[in-house]
């Protein structure tokens, strides 16, 4: 059975995720910082799906005990799947430090940290896939959350260089830019139903996307061309909107 | 955020603000931030029992914690659905020892509503399946009950409609099955007289049920269609069904799309199609197998049916009366007849003894139909509300969505006690409804 690692699996696009992957018989590695609370995940994909299922503590903002943590993994994933983010508040951020270098170190930092390490396996063995969920917040960035779209957009450029290094090495990387999902981090935003998607079509779209070797996809779909109406707006006009 | 929701009758829609959970302790935050709150499931009651101005929905609440398919054990969160839960089991050989008409309900919500199904003249209603369950109340804290271990807690926590807490865990014992399939018998009855006679002759069977077409006036008045079934042994299926006796039914569903004008279901409209229910059985007597879906399930092959009664929604009343009190479900029946204001579909049940401190059922004869919001209706309803009362019966809660508190009060003999146990347990009136405020339970 191949084996999937969900890096901060105590999210609703994680649990969407794991489900996704464990019914289509994937072993599943659940990692987060309160590794109590994935107890309850764990027992359901084995009961629902069959498979194997662990727990692991995982800190994405503690760099230092990443190496220990990847090492510790009973057995080592086939395919790493980078969930964690953290949205933040961008107005406390533009003051509170505190706040953006959680944003930074949570969406950007935390992630090149472990991903290296799981890059540096995946390159040494010459297989594996890397999942990276990014935003599609990182392609410009805007007044209302500039600081975790930065952050993004960090962690994209950072999927699309290790894409083009790990290619070489038979490795296969995948970004993900979702737009809005129904998830709590989301439940207070008035998200505009047409353009929203359920977790668990984001988790399709992942699963059909590692089948297919995909290297960049939107979710939904259309997000790619409202992305690229956004990118295409000549930036003297950009900066007067409101957005 | 705030936003407008309604349960499965499209009535009443209020401004809600909704927010959801998928840890315990997010529920205790959230219920230390708010003065009033109520659990919501997948919001399959019709009425307004789950509405309130800050509901929290339990539907990530949804991981299953333990399936023992040695004893038939099945231990889960409370949002996980039903229609879940049939796609672990079933495969397994179990199924759920209740169910009610829909599989798109929740745990939660079968326990709050305590549900019956076609079963319940022999296993009774939910909660007596119950082995403990956990239940957050109004001080935050977190208590296993069951029928031995703080049975008031779980009494008033079955049938009670959320005013007891959140419903976070339960535990339940399920039914052992063979096959995935049920062998039915449909039998015609030519009136109410015939069909309640047909009730009485069949009542060996586990699970029974009836449909009534309520527009029939003179001496086909009250007359139906008797549905009576056993899960099949693999002995009675055929070939093509033997091959994977536990194998799940096909998923291919239809969906309503959009409210259907409100005009779409009129008197003539509803007697074509009941007339078409009645007359696809040609033959006295149907005896088949059939998977267990379209048995128990039959609407939920047809997705969002309920926006067939348009946007202004429409009631769904639920009334049961004692057996001996025949002649009420006579009249109550003439009198709806006599309104013509139809039913897209009106189903009868026997129910079995069943003493419980405040669920719905009780022995007797129950009678479910839908009535489309128009001018004049709850008027109507009222009166039949005073009938339903004279004739010793009462109202199903999650039906209800206009019931007078008077007719609350005194049609459900524990209502008192019931209160008092509420009080107990929620004694800051946190655990409310737009339901329980209109029946005066949390004031």
């Amino acid at each position: 059975m191949p084996v999937v690692l969900i890096l901060g699996a105590g999210s609703d696009m994680a649990v969407a995720i794991a489900r996704q992957f464990a019914g289509k018989k994937y072993d599943i590695q659940l990692a987060a910082r309160n590794v109590a609370s994935l107890a309850a995940l764990e027992q359901d994909v084995k009961i629902r799906y069959g498979v194997a299922a662990s727990s692991h503590a995982f800190d994405a903002t503690d760099f230092g005990s990443h190496p220990a943590f990847y090492q510790s993994l009973p057995v080592k994933p086939d395919i790493t799947i980078c969930v964690f983010g953290y949205l933040g508040a961008q107005e406390k951020a533009q003051s509170d430090w505190t706040e953006a270098a959680r944003i930074i170190h949570t969406n950007y930092t935390g992630a090149v940290s472990i991903l290296n390490i799981v890059a540096e396996d995946y390159a040494a063995r010459g297989a594996g896939t890397i999942v990276g969920i990014s935003s599609v917040a990182g392609e410009r960035g805007r007044q209302s959350n500039y600081i975790y779209g930065s952050a993004k957009a960090g962690f994209t450029a950072y999927l699309s260089g290790l894409r083009n290094r790990l290619f070489h090495k038979g490795v296969h990387v995948l970004s993900v830019q979702p737009g809005f999902v129904y998830t709590r981090m989301t439940e207070n935003l008035p998200l505009p139903p047409l353009l929203t998607a359920q977790p668990q079509q984001v988790a399709k779209d992942v699963f059909n996307a590692v089948k297919a070797k995909k290297n960049v996809i939107y979710t939904k779909w259309f997000w790619r061309y409202i992305m690229l109406i956004i990118k295409s707006i000549p930036e003297a006009i950009f900066k007067k909107l409101k957005l | 955020m705030e936003k407008r929701l309604a349960n499965w009758g499209n009535y009443p829609a209020i401004s809600c603000d909704e927010s959801s959970f998928s840890q315990e302790e997010q529920v205790q935050d959230f219920i230390s931030s708010h003065s009033s709150i109520i659990a919501r499931g997948n919001g399959r009651c019709y009425g307004d029992a789950s509405l309130a101005h800050h509901s929290v929905s339990t539907l990530k609440y949804d991981k299953v914690l333990a399936f023992d398919t040695v004893n038939g054990v099945f231990e889960c969160q409370s949002g996980i659905t039903l229609d879940q839960i049939l796609e672990i089991i079933v495969p397994q050989g179990w199924f759920l020892p209740v169910t009610p008409g829909t599989k798109f309900i929740t745990v939660g919500g079968a326990v709050a509503s305590d549900v019956h199904g076609k079963n319940h003249h022999v296993d009774g209603s939910f909660s007596g399946h119950i082995t403990e369950m956990d239940v957050i109340t109004g001080n935050k804290e977190t208590i296993t009950c069951s029928a031995e271990k703080e049975p008031d807690l779980f009494w008033a926590t079955c049938g009670g409609m959320g005013l007891t807490g959140i419903i976070t865990r339960v535990k339940f014992d399920l039914k052992k099955i063979e096959t995935a399939y049920i062998h039915q018998k449909q039998i015609k009855a030519k009136n109410l007289e015939h069909l309640i006679q047909l009730f009485e002759e069949y009542k060996a069977y586990t699970y029974s049920m009836a449909w009534i077409d309520c527009l029939q006036k003179g001496d086909a008045f009250g007359r139906g269609i008797l549905i009576v079934g056993e899960h099949a042994r693999p002995e009675e299926l055929n070939a093509q069904q033997s091959k994977m006796p536990l194998q799940l039914a096909d998923k291919r569903k239809l969906s309503v799309p959009f409210n259907l004008p409100s005009f779409a279901l009129n008197t003539l409209t509803v007697k074509a199609f009941n007339w078409l229910y009645y007359a696809k059985n040609t033959k006295q007597e149907i005896d088949n197998v059939i998977p267990y879906e379209p048995f128990f399930y039959p609407l939920d092959a047809i997705l969002h049916w309920n926006r067939g009664y348009g946007k202004a929604g429409f009631v769904q009343y639920q009334f049961v009366l004692p057996l001996e009190k025949k002649e009420g479900l006579v009249a109550i029946l003439r009198r709806i007849s006599d309104k013509g204001w139809g039913s897209f579909l009106a189903v009868l049940k026997v129910f079995g003894v069943q003493e419980s401190l405040i669920s719905f059922p009780m022995e007797g004869y129950t009678l479910a139909l839908d009535f489309p919001v128009r001018k004049g209706l709850f008027e109507f309803l009222d009166e039949l509300d005073e009938l339903v009362l004279q004739y010793g019966g009462r109202l199903y809660l999650s039906k209800d969505a206009r019931m007078k508190k008077d007719i609350f009060w005194n049609s459900y003999p524990n209502a008192r006690k019931f209160a008092d146990i509420v009080k107990t347990y929620n004694s800051s009136g946190l655990f409310r409804s737009v339901q329980s405020d209109r029946l005066l339970l949390t004031e």
